[in-house]
């Protein structure tokens, strides 16, 4: 990485003829790039080690008698560096080319078309032709999961993948196989991705360069529906999908696009736009009641949230004997899903079976969640499609929608009304702090003041903190990622674990970092969605889930009361153990 | 397909290199000779992962990694004909042929008995015998088609006339 030691000696190099001062221990590539030079990659990516497998990021350094790689050789002092000499442009594209030689070359068909990473180096490299002969294998195509699809004759070797998958998230479902020609990323004996430890997170498409992994493209399921008269089809956005869809259409990270996301899903033909905040605050209810139910009534703790359906793939099949941790309430996904067949259709006085359900997710492992036998609690699929934020953006790409020139549009009522403590689900610590908010009323019977729980905000792997409830000091702790997941496992595992209430989030950062948002996301690109998600809640009136008018009448209209019969029916579920 | 090993001798010989991480390679060594088929099954292999504490994909990269391994089952005699530039240009593809012909199976592939694979090979030493072969841990040399059928039924346990 590029991380430094603190008060680091300061070196200066030259780069391509200018000088550069930098800290000791800088990468080559991070000084050029601090001179204003853009070092040519496919393997690196900012937020994982420099693996310096490709070889595009070579350059030449006086006195040196090979290339260095510069995304992993620190600068010395005094060192002259060339970035762009005739000897370093020409070995680069024989590189891409020897890349290209065994590359498919169906840009025009491949869903990173005009977003690929080796795509753009040949552009620039102005690649007009490959002088080797062309060498490509005639791999399977993966794609019988509901959530990842795999093409490994597109796979460039890079890594990227491997390291997320080994070290990051630690599932291990993919690794590094064979050797030589036959060299690339496999699953163990080459089982699919169904039989192996894989969780469905995506963040191995997140990291992908290339069009080797991508989501199963579900967008032709949705215009199907849209387009049959005979449905009336609603759709449910996720909290973290408003905070990154900007992005697609190159907006700068952070941008908050709700109003117009909601204009645009209108024009796509949804019937409904609705908010899965919405269940995210009615999942406050239900998950804060059962928590305050297990504290009450010696049930087992820690309680651990279930909202993100990777964490509950990955405890199903690692931790089974650790399944009565977790809190049964369904995520809110699928709490909506049951509640649109059911509530929905008395209200709006539309059969449920006529009712088709979309949801717009960050994610991937909810596109196999909702496939689930047990989320058919309405006596249908309760969620019918789910479409990832990428997916969304190419609808709209598709219909033509220019999402700048829309004027921003409300959510529809009741589904679509929610609070700040919702929209906070997206981002790691969200579903922990809104659970306070509401809890913390409910045991003190006082307001909440100051409804900011900054201390499990944030970036970082663990947090920890302890919640003073009238006097019941209520232990809590936050993991986002599974490796860390797996850290506070372990330690309940043995007994060593003091907390009441877990707030696990599958992926880095929690939604907002999922498999399913656009491509090219970073540890900066996610603080701008954190940013945006947080100015999201303070600017909103109702910040506490119980506050939610719509979730009130909910209760008095339909569902009783919190943990009631009814909820028990459509807003929980049970898990089991998974093998691999 | 898990041969005729058994579960309790797997672990033994899990056990018996001290269940260590860096015993890794010699562990599956040593299932793979006990198979009987030449080659780690998956079960063998998610056994070892799960014994020494590593995922089962670490263990199928080292499995593929070596050229020794196979995760498909083989021949009882692995027949390796050595591929570098010494033994090929004593013309080891009419070596290739005769095998070939004798056993009724391609390069790469099992004789339907179980009994032979046919595989190639990188150096192995035996340069001065080029083309060379090697069936266990014997190396063979300088063969004719006549000396290639008496191998084979030696290894069969048959005897062969000569013409």
């Amino acid at each position: 990485m590029q991380k430094t030691g603190k008060a680091a000696k300061k070196v200066t190099v030259s780069i391509d003829g200018r000088p550069v001062t930098v800290p000791e221990g800088t990468t080559i590539l991070e000084a050029a790039r601090q001179a204003g030079v853009k070092i040519p990659t496919l393997c690196h990516h900012t937020d994982l080690k420099p693996r310096a497998t490709c070889r595009l990021c070579v350059v030449e350094v006086k006195g040196q008698r090979r290339f260095q790689t510069a995304c992993n050789t620190p600068v010395a002092d005094g060192s002259e560096i060339l970035t762009n000499s005739k000897a370093i442009r020409e070995a680069r594209k024989t590189i891409l080319e020897l890349l290209l030689a065994d590359h498919p070359q169906d840009c025009l068909k491949c869903v990173r078309n005009q977003n690929c990473e080796l795509q753009k180096l040949a552009n620039e490299y102005q690649i007009r032709e490959v002088a080797f002969e062309r060498s490509e294998k005639d791999l399977p195509l993966e794609n019988t999961n509901p959530s990842i699809v795999r093409d490994m004759n597109k796979c460039v070797k890079c890594g990227r993948c491997v390291e997320v998958c080994q070290e990051v998230q630690q599932v291990a479902a993919i690794n590094t196989a064979n050797r030589s020609v036959d060299f690339g990323v496999s699953t163990a004996y080459g089982e699919s991705l169904a039989d192996s430890p894989c969780v469905y997170c995506g963040q191995c498409i997140a990291v992908c360069p290339v069009g080797a992994l991508t989501e199963k493209d579900d967008t032709a399921r949705v215009w199907e529906a849209l387009d049959n008269p005979e449905l009336h089809v609603v759709v449910q956005t996720a909290p973290a999908v408003r905070v990154a869809l900007g992005e697609e259409f190159g907006w700068a990270p952070g941008t908050i696009s709700t109003g117009k996301m909601v204009a645009a899903l209108r024009r796509l033909g949804f019937a409904k736009v609705f908010d899965t905040n919405f269940t995210a605050d009615l999942t406050i209810i239900e998950e804060g009641n059962e928590l305050l139910q297990r504290i009450k009534e010696g049930g087992v703790l820690p309680m651990i949230t279930s909202c993100s359906p990777g964490w509950i793939n990955y405890i199903e099949k690692f931790y089974p004997e650790l399944l009565p941790h977790v809190s049964t309430c369904k995520s809110p996904q699928q709490m909506f899903g049951a509640l649109a067949k059911t509530y929905y259709p008395e209200k709006a006085g539309i059969p449920a079976e006529k009712i088709f359900v979309v949801s717009i997710m960050p994610c991937t492992a909810k596109k196999y969640e909702c496939t689930r036998p047990e989320m058919q609690s309405s006596g249908y699929q309760d969620v019918d499609v789910v479409l990832t934020t990428r997916e969304l953006a190419r609808m709209i790409k598709q219909a033509g929608i220019d999402v700048e020139a829309l004027s921003e549009e409300e959510y529809d009522a009741p589904l679509g009304i929610s609070t700040g403590a919702a929209v906070i689900f997206g981002a790691s610590g969200g579903v922990m702090e809104a659970a306070l908010r509401t809890v913390y009323e409910v045991v003190t019977g006082q307001e909440l003041k100051d409804v900011d729980f900054k201390e499990v905000r944030g970036l970082t792997g663990i947090k920890e903190a302890t919640v003073d409830l009238a006097g019941t000091k209520v232990k809590i702790a936050v993991a986002n990622g599974l490796a860390n997941a797996k850290v506070l496992l372990e330690k309940i595992k043995a007994g060593q674990c003091a907390y009441h209430f877990i707030e696990i989030m599958c992926c880095p950062g929690g939604c907002i970092g999922g498999g399913g948002q656009p491509l090219g996301t970073t540890v900066a690109i996610k603080e701008k969605r954190l940013e945006a998600t947080y100015d999201i809640d303070r600017g909103l009136k109702l910040r506490k889930s119980h506050e939610n008018p719509a979730v009130k009448t909910l209760y008095e209209e339909f569902l009783e009361k919190p943990l009631g019969h009814k909820s028990h029916e459509l807003l929980h579920t049970v898990y089991s153990k998974r093998k691999y | 397909m898990s041969g005729e090993l058994k579960k309790e001798q797997v672990l033994k010989i899990i056990k018996s290199k001290g269940k260590e991480k860096e015993q890794l390679l010699a562990i599956l060594l040593e299932i793979q000779q006990a198979s009987g088929q030449n080659y780690v099954d998956k079960k063998w292999a998610r056994l070892v992962a799960d014994e020494l504490g590593l995922p089962l994909t670490k263990v199928y990269d080292a499995l593929t990694f070596y050229a020794m391994f196979s995760t498909e089952p083989r021949g009882k005699y692995i027949i390796e004909i050595c591929q570098s530039a010494p033994c090929h240009v004593m013309n080891k593809a009419a070596l290739v042929q005769m095998f070939e012909k004798q056993l009724g199976i391609k390069m790469g592939e099992t004789t339907p008995d179980g009994l032979f694979t046919l595989q190639y090979s990188a150096c192995f030493g035996a340069c001065d015998l080029a083309p060379a072969v090697k069936i266990g841990e014997k190396v063979y040399g300088k063969l004719t088609a006549q000396k290639v059928a008496e191998i084979i039924a030696n290894y069969r346990g048959v005897s062969v006339c000569p013409k």
